[in-house]
């Protein structure tokens, strides 16, 4: 992370010239129009391919800093290249042009939708979107303990949690204020995760 | 009605590590079972509405405000969900521009790594649960799942399959 703003200072002033508030916030009202079924992708693609204001790298570093931290990953770097670029106004901006369009036509959706729920067809449409989307989650999950170096510790800890949470139901808070702690501690003394 | 969803919101986007779908199950124990403000339905009706539209996931948050309280209720809501986590990310980020990467950083963010993925699977059990009432849904989440774990299929298209499968069986079999 120390490679940040070092990195930024050594990039070309040209680029750094060029994003205004207007372009972070219309950079990230394009991210958070086409993000339908998840911004993420189209992070990368708007920040790393079209604008390009860092490389793989460096937003590689930004978007595990985002994961880390509780909120969307999306609004996280938000912040943080906002943040970057022009401080506290540039995240606002940043964080505005992600939200205001995607939040105006999802009102407008549930809108909609309490004036048609009384359709069999719409209602029909939605149970199977709903279940879709359960699926959606569940493979993330899957697909993101695929993608990782499995250990004994990341499974036995994804089970606790899954179990705790999922299966018990455990009140969320509680379970994270005694979890966070041990996955913290299992982490620190797993040689496996140190090493990286 | 507006407090609470300040504090409900606060508390929950604060806790959301992974994102959105890390908090559904607590939402849902809340806004459920505890407020017994919507039925369960409803709220895996809002869920899908928010998977289904852009922007971020975590937009399910303004979208319960919306429900419980209006336009008011959505603006608190959404003000809840994106202000402190912001500030805490502003505050990491600035931080451990200078802290760079010790021990205790590599830890940390190893350990959340299981954290999150547990969260979210729990997250996708108990929505499951919640959509899959015959054989039909139980398929669409097992098909869902599959595609979105072994192609790189824009789920967009998933959802709208799932969507048109529905109106399918039901003009086939009303």
């Amino acid at each position: 992370m120390s490679e940040l703003p070092a990195g930024h200072a050594a990039q070309s002033e040209h680029t750094e010239a060029r994003i205004t508030h207007g372009t972070l916030f219309l950079a990230f009202l394009k991210m958070g129009l086409l993000g339908f079924g998840g911004v993420a992708p189209w992070v990368r693609q708007v920040i790393v391919e079209e604008r390009r204001w860092m490389d793989d790298r460096e937003f590689a570093s930004l978007l595990g800093l985002s994961q880390v931290l509780p909120g969307a990953n999306t609004i996280n770097t938000a912040v943080l290249l906002g943040d970057r670029f022009h401080g506290i106004s540039g995240a606002a901006a940043a964080v505005f042009g992600l939200m205001a369009m995607p939040l105006a036509i999802a009102v407008a959706i549930v809108e909609v939708y309490g004036a048609v729920s009384q359709n069999p067809y719409v209602v029909a449409a939605i149970a199977g979107a709903g279940a879709a989307a359960a699926g959606l989650v569940i493979g993330t999950g899957l697909k993101i303990a695929r993608n990782l170096k499995r250990s004994p510790r990341i499974i036995l800890m994804t089970l606790v949690t899954f179990i705790a949470v999922g299966i018990l139901r455990l009140p969320l808070i509680g379970v994270l204020i005694c979890l966070i702690p041990l996955t913290i501690a299992a982490a620190w003394f797993d040689p496996r995760s140190s090493a990286r | 009605m507006l407090l609470h969803i300040a504090i409900l919101i606060t508390a929950l986007s604060l806790l959301a590590f992974g994102g959105a779908n890390a908090i559904i199950p607590e939402l849902h124990r809340q806004v459920v079972d505890v407020m017994g403000a919507m039925s369960d339905t409803e709220f895996t009706n809002l869920f899908a509405l928010a998977q289904t539209a852009p922007g971020p996931n975590v937009m399910i948050l303004s979208l319960v405000g919306w429900r419980l309280a209006g336009v008011a209720g959505l603006a608190v809501a959404t003000a809840a969900t994106v202000i402190p986590t912001s500030i805490l990310a502003l505050a990491a980020g600035r931080f451990l521009s200078r802290a760079g990467g010790s021990r205790a950083l590599h830890a940390v963010r190893a350990g959340l790594v299981p954290l999150a993925i547990g969260l979210i699977l729990a997250s996708g059990f108990i929505l499951a649960r919640a959509a899959d009432h015959d054989g039909l849904t139980v398929t669409i989440t097992g098909v869902a799942a599959l595609f979105l774990l072994f192609s790189r299929i824009n789920p967009i298209w998933l959802m709208a399959a799932a969507a048109s499968a529905g109106i399918a069986v039901r003009v086939i079999s009303p």
